[in-house]
Formats: C-alpha cells, sequence, structure tokens
C-alpha cells in the first residue's frame, strides 16, 4: 500500500493546491464576479479525455465545492449501482455502451402550468453550467467525491411554474429492455423512479446534472441527463431520466416500494439511524481511505447540514427515514 | 490409468497445494497492482468467499468422483482440500473483520444481529474448527474412527450454511443467479450422498447372512 501512496501524492499535492483557489475563489465571490474567466481558467477538473467535453464555471453556491480529494474518474465511472445494466458495480461500465442518448426528451407532466416535451438540446441550453464538487454516499457504506456539470434543478422548475397544488416531483428513468439488458429482471419495478418534495427539489443544492469530470455523463453514471442530490443516499439521484412529473401526493419510489422497511421516502444520509440491516455511521471513502484503514465517519445530511437541515426542521428523521 | 498414476506419484499433492493457492496468489496481486476495482477491500471480502465456497465444492466433489472413476488415488488429496476450505473461510472471516469493519469489535458486535447472515457464516466458520483441528491421523486413533467420522460429516452441515449464507447475503438485492449455480452444485453432491446411503442401506439385508 505504501508504494501505492507514493505513487498518488503528487496528485494530492495538486489537489491541496487546487483546494486553496477554490476555497479563495468560493469565499470572495465579489472577487470573482468581475470575470468568470477566472473561474474558468482555474477550470477545475482535469478533463479525462474520454468523451465530449462540457464547458462549465466553478460553482459559487454555499456547499457546491467541497474541499474533499476528487475519487479518480475510473473509480467514479467503473464502480456503479444501475441497475438497469446489471446489479454487479462493474456490470453498468461493461454494459451501458448500449445506451442511445440522442436523440433524447424529457416529458413533463402534472401539475405545472406548463407542461411538454423537452429536448436535450433546450435542457443543455436553459441555464449555464456549473461545476459542483459533491460528495456522494451511497446506502451501501461507501463514498466518493465528484465534479458534477450541470445546473440547479429549480432553474427548470421555475419555468414550467409548478401549480400551487404540486407538493412533489416524481423521476422517471428509461426503462427500455432494447437497450437495458436487465430491465425485466426481478430486483425492481421497472422503470425506476424516484421523487422528492417539491421544496427539497427547489433547493439550489439539487442538481440537475449532464456531466462530470469535465465532459458529458458516461452512460453508466446517467447519461445524459440525471439528478444529484448530495444530502440523501445516492440511489434518490435518479439517472437517464425521460420524465419528471409534478404530483400533490407522495408517488411510489423504486427502492421504497421494494423494501419499505429498509429504504424510506428521504432517505437523507444520516449517521444515526441504521440501515437495518447494516451501520450508517461510517462509510469508506473509496480510493482515499486505504483498504485497512478505519472507516470515516458519516456526516448528518451528508455533510450539509448547514444547508439543508432547515428543510427538515421539526420532522421525526428517526420515523421518516 | 494415466490419471491413476498421476494421482498415486509424489507430485500429486504438492501440485493440488499450489493450484489450490493460486486464488489466494491472483488477489494479492491484483491487490498490489491495484486491480481490484475501485472498492478493493469489497473484492477480497467477496473473493475469498467465494473461493471458500469454490473449495468447498472441490472437496464435496471428490468421493463422487472417486467411485465414479475409481481413481482411488483422489482420496489422498481430501484433507489438503479440507484445509484449503477452511484456510479461505479464515482468509474470509479475517478480511469481514478487518477490511469491512476496521477491527472494530463493538461495531461487529452491533454488525451482527442486524445481518444474520454473517451470524450463519460465523456458525459454519465455527463447525469447520474443529474438522481442521482433528484433521491429522492421530486425531483418527484417539477419537476412534467411527466417532471421528461422525464429526467430519459436519461438513455437510456446513455446505448448507455456506449456501444459506451467500443466499441470504444476495437477498437484498434479490440476485440470485450466482447462488443458484452453486446451490445446485453442492445440492447435487449431497443429493448424491444421501442416494448412495439410501442405496447400502437397502442393500444391507441381503448382504448380510
Amino acid at each position: 500500500m505504501k508504494l501505492l501512496n507514493s505513487e498518488i501524492s503528487p496528485r494530492e499535492l495538486v489537489q491541496g493546491r487546487r483546494g486553496v483557489l477554490r476555497h479563495l475563489l468560493a469565499s470572495t465571490s465579489a472577487l470573482a464576479l468581475p470575470s468568470l474567466s477566472t473561474a474558468q481558467a482555474l477550470a477545475p477538473t482535469q478533463r479525462p479525455g474520454k468523451l465530449a467535453p462540457l464547458p462549465s464555471k466553478t460553482s459559487m453556491l454555499p456547499g457546491a465545492q467541497t474541499m474533499d480529494k476528487l475519487t479518480a474518474y475510473k473509480d467514479a465511472s467503473g464502480y456503479n449501482n444501475f441497475y438497469e445494466f446489471g446489479t454487479d458495480k462493474s456490470d453498468p461500465a461493461a454494459n451501458a455502451h448500449t445506451l442511445k442518448t440522442t436523440p433524447w426528451t424529457v416529458d413533463i407532466e402534472g401539475l405545472v402550468k406548463k407542461p411538454g416535451r423537452w429536448a436535450l438540446e433546450d435542457l443543455l441550453a436553459l441555464s449555464p453550467m456549473e461545476e459542483r464538487i459533491y460528495r456522494l454516499r451511497c446506502v451501501e457504506g461507501w463514498s466518493m467525491v465528484i465534479p458534477w456539470v450541470g445546473y440547479s434543478l429549480a432553474e427548470l422548475i421555475k419555468r414550467l411554474e409548478p401549480l400551487g397544488s404540486a407538493k412533489f416531483v416524481e423521476f422517471v428513468s428509461l426503462a427500455d429492455p432494447k437497450t437495458m439488458p436487465f430491465v425485466g429482471s426481478r430486483t425492481l419495478d421497472w422503470p425506476y423512479t424516484e421523487a422528492l418534495r417539491l421544496d427539497e427539489a427547489m433547493h439550489p443544492l439539487t442538481l440537475l446534472a449532464f456531466g462530470m469530470y469535465g465532459e458529458i455523463l458516461p452512460n453508466q453514471n446517467g447519461a445524459p441527463l440525471r439528478l444529484v442530490v448530495p444530502w440523501k443516499y445516492g440511489f434518490k439521484s435518479a439517472k437517464s431520466i425521460v420524465k419528471i412529473r409534478f404530483s400533490e401526493r407522495q408517488p411510489a419510489t423504486a427502492w421504497n416500494k421494494a423494501a419499505p422497511q429498509e429504504y424510506g421516502f428521504y432517505s437523507n444520509v444520516n449517521p444515526e439511524v441504521d440501515h437495518p440491516r447494516w451501520s450508517q455511521a461510517s462509510e469508506r471513502r473509496l480510493g482515499e481511505d486505504g483498504i485497512f484503514g478505519k472507516k470515516r465517519k458519516t456526516l448528518m445530511f451528508n455533510g450539509y447540514e448547514a444547508q439543508v437541515g432547515q428543510l427538515y426542521a421539526g420532522l421525526d428523521l428517526k420515523k421518516f427515514y | 490409468m494415466l490419471m491413476q498414476r498421476a494421482l498415486a506419484s509424489r507430485f500429486a499433492k504438492p501440485c493440488v497445494f499450489v493450484l489450490a493457492l493460486l486464488p489466494l496468489a491472483y488477489l494479492t496481486f491484483a491487490l498490489l497492482r491495484d486491480a481490484l476495482g475501485a472498492n478493493p477491500a469489497e473484492a477480497l471480502l467477496r473473493g475469498t468467499g467465494l473461493w471458500t465456497l469454490r473449495m468447498l465444492c472441490v472437496l464435496l466433489l471428490v468421493t463422487p468422483l472417486r467411485e465414479a472413476t475409481a481413481w482411488a488415488g483422489l482420496a489422498r488429496l481430501r484433507r489438503m482440500l479440507g484445509l484449503f476450505v477452511f484456510f479461505y473461510a479464515l482468509l474470509h472471516f479475517v478480511a469481514y473483520v478487518w477490511l469491512d469493519q476496521s477491527g472494530q469489535w463493538d461495531d461487529i458486535l452491533r454488525d451482527i444481529p442486524q445481518r444474520p447472515f454473517i451470524l450463519v457464516g460465523l456458525l459454519a466458520l465455527a463447525l469447520l474448527l474443529p474438522l481442521a483441528l482433528t484433521s491429522f491421523n492421530a486425531a483418527i486413533r484417539w477419537m476412534g474412527a467411527s466417532r471421528w467420522r461422525g464429526l467430519h460429516r459436519a461438513v455437510y452441515l456446513i455446505a448448507l450454511l455456506a449456501i444459506l449464507h451467500f443466499f441470504w447475503m444476495r437477498a437484498g438485492k434479490r440476485n440470485f443467479d450466482e447462488v443458484a449455480i452453486y446451490a445446485v452444485i453442492i445440492g447435487v453432491l449431497l443429493a448424491w450422498r444421501l442416494r448412495r446411503r439410501f442405496i447400502r442401506t437397502a442393500a444391507r439385508p441381503e448382504t448380510s447372512p
């Protein structure tokens, strides 16, 4: 292991330096305002050079620039839960090449003034792309740090003008048996659906992501567009979204339907509420915590309590897990 | 005939010994080369578990294969293969305690009731221990052959526990394809023994005077 550590130490150095820059940038947003090109010049993440670039500016949103070390692209794109392509973590990277991401449309349905069908190109052009570095905590007990590219889902929702009666937003993933070999497996009901309360969906940290590591999303990470809700367990962040529906009543969600006692509707990261089959108090940061080292403590709301804690004021988080 | 001679050769055991160490060599090599994927701890935990199960299948195959082929020399390999089952099970246990739970005994004590399949695995390991401890020749003399044989029949129970452990572990994702393969293999190997026992019992009254 020592050998491996010495191999990666130069990158740590580089990232440390970049972290300082990013920190300066985020804490002195006034300084950064006059020239967004400064942010661009600091283009935080080195592109892996695998897919088309997706330019963005560094997000100034509080919480959107974690100082943690980035997970290696090969890990973030090679170790995925995307059951439509198989249940093993390496399956999506091996199988998702069949996914066709163009043309792609997203249907907006339900309680909004402006329902309709959106082409991916229009969604891409809707709002300026930002790079946000979020921690990703999987309900299984591992975590990553990923530089996503996208914009706040709220930007889209505002344009759709939800009706007063709209209380929830549901996200439906593609379920195409022709290109997704494991759609139809008995693990879950297909299509995969997820949902948020409208105020959760409107929270600026809730990201509609189109890319990561400065490039468009790899298929196995939920191309061409996905949700990223950094304070919730990873499965809440629906991939390859084809439909967004606004409703008054709380929609059923995929994992909650499969095992309601294990996966609640909220599924906020919470070290104090264990999964019935394992503790959620700690996590293994992939590629960072040495395999023989101790796991790190999981943070309340995955470390985003300052930003999102007020959404749940007065809510019994043990009951509404 | 060739197989008979190969099995009787003094190289047979060292060869099997080296073969049985290959999975460990592969896992070690892959770990050092950083080739176990994004979560090497998980890969080692699963790899050692899977190889315990595979060794168990190989072990249970010895007797049916010997009777089907009359390769009597196979019997000489049984003890070593049995000890390898224990060896990989022990590695699996170490991987759980050290890599999965970071050696935190209080965490482990809390983990076990939450994940009953871990209890099943621990039970299988606990049953393997007396078999490994009585695997040398003198133990057969001390215990008496029939008692020794009775004790070592526990391996059938261990095989069932191993399958239950695997099944329960995968139940969370309802991903039973791989479990089914091993369940069928172990099921066939155990059914073969039941059938043999049944035939022998049925044949006994006729052969006795």
